[in-house]
């Protein structure tokens, strides 16, 4: 959806992902990229996302907002899955802390889609990209019933009309 | 009468000193304050309660509390639990001061090595409840399992379970 338009474009796009869901405003959560079932977002650092007052790392569950939101447009992107999917489950891996005052970026594949399911997984990176700070392995649901084909995210997001 | 048998403490001393210490765990992380999650205690059984507000929200056509929120809960539910039970002996038997927690002297937490979540219902746009329970727990390792609710204790709307590293180990 997103690959091939115009920077200008894409941050409309981005934009209005954000201004959809509440909650990914709430953090300050972008979408950077999308297209043919892979996802890219970030979350810039931010205080409030703070889970150890010590050190300054933020919270595991931040990255979990953004490693679930990131899967779940993964999925919406992929041609053969529907424009709207929930999560059935979704299992993190946290290999490091993230680095205070970092931005976190994740990249999410959805790889393989049934009638049903739709199977992702996903890396969350700071600026040290060598070292990944947490992975994710989900299930999504996918309703491939084309009647059912919802597509009312998707067209509000990209402004363009439902089919 | 028992001679042996310690005369108990004061109720409002022993309340006093378990709901600073949680207060002193809790309090002090800002990603707990930002989604506004409260944690109530009765003896030492904890629930955590998640309020519902516009912010949480994922999914607007539904509407929808967001996965990822449903995932910081019960890791959130998860870790204070576990810090919660470590710290209970020490507390109780006098060896840990209470009012020395706080932000700028937090316990040490443990660490979350993965946390995997089973969505079972969507959130609905009303409060929710997490308790969490310490499976095993052993000298470096520990698997936590969660579970949480909202209108009907009975019908799970998530569940999950994680490993975590103990602190100092």
């Amino acid at each position: 959806m997103i690959k091939g338009l115009t920077p200008e474009k894409k941050a409309e796009i981005a934009r209005k992902f954000t201004e959809a869901i509440p909650h990914c405003g709430a953090l300050g959560m972008t979408l950077d990229d999308l297209g043919d079932g892979e996802a890219v977002m970030s979350l810039p650092y931010d205080e409030k996302l703070i889970g150890d007052p010590r050190t300054g790392v933020i919270h595991g569950g931040a990255v979990s907002a953004l490693l679930d939101t990131c899967c779940g447009s993964a999925v919406m992107s992929h041609p053969n899955a529907p424009a709207i999917t929930a999560t059935i489950d979704l299992r993190i891996d946290y290999m490091r802390p993230a680095t205070p005052g970092q931005k976190i970026t994740a990249k999410a594949t959805c790889y393989h889609v049934t009638r049903s399911v739709a199977f992702v997984r996903a890396v969350a990176l700071d600026e040290d990209e060598g070292r990944p700070v947490a992975t994710a392995t989900g299930a999504f649901t996918a309703d491939g019933d084309p009647k059912r084909r919802s597509t009312e995210i998707s067209s509000e997001i990209t402004g363009e009309a439902s089919t | 009468m028992s001679q042996s048998r310690k005369r108990p403490e004061p109720v409002e001393v022993v309340k006093q000193r378990r709901d600073v210490a949680l207060a002193g765990l809790v309090d002090g992380i800002p990603y707990v304050q930002f989604l506004g999650i409260k944690i109530e205690r009765h003896g030492d059984e904890l629930t955590a309660v998640l309020p519902f507000d516009e912010k949480l929200i994922g999914n607007p056509l539904l509407p929808a509390i967001h996965g990822g929120v449903t995932a910081a809960f019960l890791e959130t539910a998860a870790v204070i639990q576990l810090s919660w039970a470590t710290l209970w002996e020490d507390m109780e038997s006098g060896v840990l001061d209470p009012t020395t927690l706080g932000p700028e002297n937090m316990p040490y937490l443990p660490k979350t090595i993965d946390f995997s979540i089973d969505y079972l219902r969507s959130g609905l746009p009303r409060d929710a409840y997490a308790r969490a329970r310490v499976v095993r727990q052993g000298r470096r390792y520990a698997s936590v399992h969660v579970e949480a609710w909202q209108d009907q204790r009975g019908k799970l709307y998530a569940q999950a379970t994680g490993h975590f590293l103990m602190p100092n180990s």
